[in-house]
């Protein structure tokens, strides 16, 4: 119990201060996830769509690969993407490794099929609604999708932001292809991981506090920003 | 001019759902003017040979061939669901929405889209979410949805069904200014009355087919079936 209140306490004095190493390191958390969130939507919201409104042959494996991808554990894709980007690998020129693109690329990786498994369903659901509607106006394609997105861009909000909360709170990739480095690729989960490893619990629980009040704030921003909840019947 | 869409033809059409025949094998022509009406018992096949005309279901056997590419002439059709189908939008915008499938600028589709609301008796909040629509109403911004594009061919599945009195004479009197305008009509009904006021031609189906199909004052004369007798007199057929 101390320990929280320490923490708490800690971390409040360490927002109010405006605490410069507390300050880098949200930065780039946010710089990270929001990136990789914004990457991961313009891939998987479109992906997702596509998915529901067309019918072709493997689209059952499709969804089903999908939804497993959903599961798939962190840390693999971070050995993954180690693999990928080490200087050996195929894509070692690069040197990307232990940079913060790195830890983008991983956590398109872990998001992506999230962000298009929801927004399958959401637009799978709509279009089951509007299907006889678009054929009998003899809507194009391209104009069926963007109907589709456009009225169901709430719930793909909310896929985008099951991604991004999945992904600020992400641990076991970004710390084995950020390697968790002071002023290059340290972020709050991995300085949760590192402060609680030196048993500096209270430290690592005000980077707690601080982690959960910004997906907070995230999610709270978008939601307001979109007027959410003046159409509660739509 | 651009040549008209009809006649349309159905030559031996069947619908095959399930491993059952639902409807079939009909055959008929819809030409020239005027509104038919098409009566029969629920699950008789009524909205099966509307969405076929229209274009919406897969036929099994036999062709329905309208004056044209079948896809690019359903865009001078429109069609009246039996339920209505809701966009997640405002009232106006649904109703605005085929013009802007059409390209037209929202502004003036939506003031396309006002007006219709007026003449079709629609006296709802029109920047409300369509979804808070009741029944009726719903019915009302589906036609004037339909109405907007000028269709040359209207189909109607049971478009009063949850309409009290006085709408449904409303929409009647549309129905007919439409009719006169030269839009071909196709609708479907329960409502006896209805068809006597508004047929030009009826057509009644029974158990998936066509058995009767006659000019208007001939069918209520006198239907040559005792499906069609029982129907149009309220009786129950054992
Ligand atoms: N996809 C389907 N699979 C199986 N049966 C179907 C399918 N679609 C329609 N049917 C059946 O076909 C028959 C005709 O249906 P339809 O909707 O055309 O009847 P209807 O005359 O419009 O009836 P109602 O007056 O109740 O609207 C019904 O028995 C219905 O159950
Ligand atoms: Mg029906």
């Amino acid at each position: 119990m101390n320990d929280i209140f320490q923490g708490l306490s800690q971390a409040m004095r360490l927002v109010l201060a405006f605490d410069p190493g507390l300050v880098e390191i949200t930065l780039r958390s946010l710089h990270v996830t929001v990136t990789a969130t914004l990457i991961a939507s313009a891939i998987g919201l479109p992906l997702g769509a596509w998915i529901a409104v067309n019918r072709f042959r493997l689209r059952r494996y499709a969804i089903a690969v999908l939804n497993a991808l959903m599961g798939l554990p962190p840390v693999v894709v971070g050995l993954f993407v180690y693999v990928i980007l080490s200087r050996a690998g195929p894509l070692g020129v690069l040197g990307l490794l232990f940079t913060p693109t790195a830890m983008i690329i991983a956590q398109v990786i872990i998001i992506t099929p999230i962000i298009a498994s929801i927004s399958h369903q959401a637009i799978r659901e709509l279009w089951a609604d509007y299907h006889d509607l678009l054929i009998s106006l003899h809507a194009s394609r391209s104009q069926r999708i963007g109907t589709l997105i456009w009225d169901g861009r709430r719930a793909l909000m909310t896929a985008a932001l099951a991604g991004f909360g999945r992904a600020i709170g992400e641990v076991g990739a970004i710390m084995i292809v950020g390697g968790n480095i002071d002023h290059a690729t340290r972020v709050l989960t991995t300085a949760i991981a590192l402060e609680t490893g030196k048993g500096d619990f209270a430290l690592a629980l005000a980077l707690g506090f601080v982690l959960i009040a910004l997906a907070i704030a995230v999610n709270l921003a978008l939601h307001i920003l979109s007027g959410t909840e003046r159409g509660s019947r739509w | 001019m651009v040549s008209p869409i009809l006649p349309l033809t159905l030559d031996a059409v069947e619908l095959r759902r399930g491993g059952k025949r639902i409807l079939g094998p009909v055959s008929l022509t819809l030409d020239g003017e005027g509104i038919t009406i098409v009566l029969g018992p629920n699950g008789s096949g009524k909205t099966s040979l509307l969405r076929a005309m229209h274009g919406l279901e897969w036929i099994n056997r036999g062709h329905a061939t309208w004056n044209g590419e079948a896809d690019s002439v359903r865009a001078r059709q429109a069609f009246v669901f039996q339920t209505p189908v809701l966009m997640r939008r405002s009232v106006l915008d649904c109703i605005a929405y085929p013009l802007r499938l059409d390209g037209i600028d929202r502004r003036r589709a939506r003031d396309r889209a006002a007006e219709l609301a007026v003449s079709v008796g629609l006296n709802a909040t029109l920047d409300a979410p369509a979804q808070v629509l009741s029944g009726g109403e719903r019915q009302k911004m589906a036609l004037a949805r339909a109405l907007i594009r000028a269709p040359e061919v209207l189909f109607l599945d049971e478009p009063c069904a949850n309409l009290d009195m006085a709408s449904t004479a409303e929409i009647e009197t549309i129905l007919a200014r439409t009719r006169d305008a030269g839009t071909r009509i196709v609708m479907s009904t329960h409502n006896i009355g209805q068809a006597r006021r508004l047929a030009d031609d009826v057509i009644f189906l029974h158990d998936g087919r066509i058995i009767e199909s006659a000019r208007r004052d001939a069918f209520f004369a006198g239907p040559g079936t005792l499906e069609a007798r029982a129907h149009i007199n309220g009786d129950l057929i054992p």
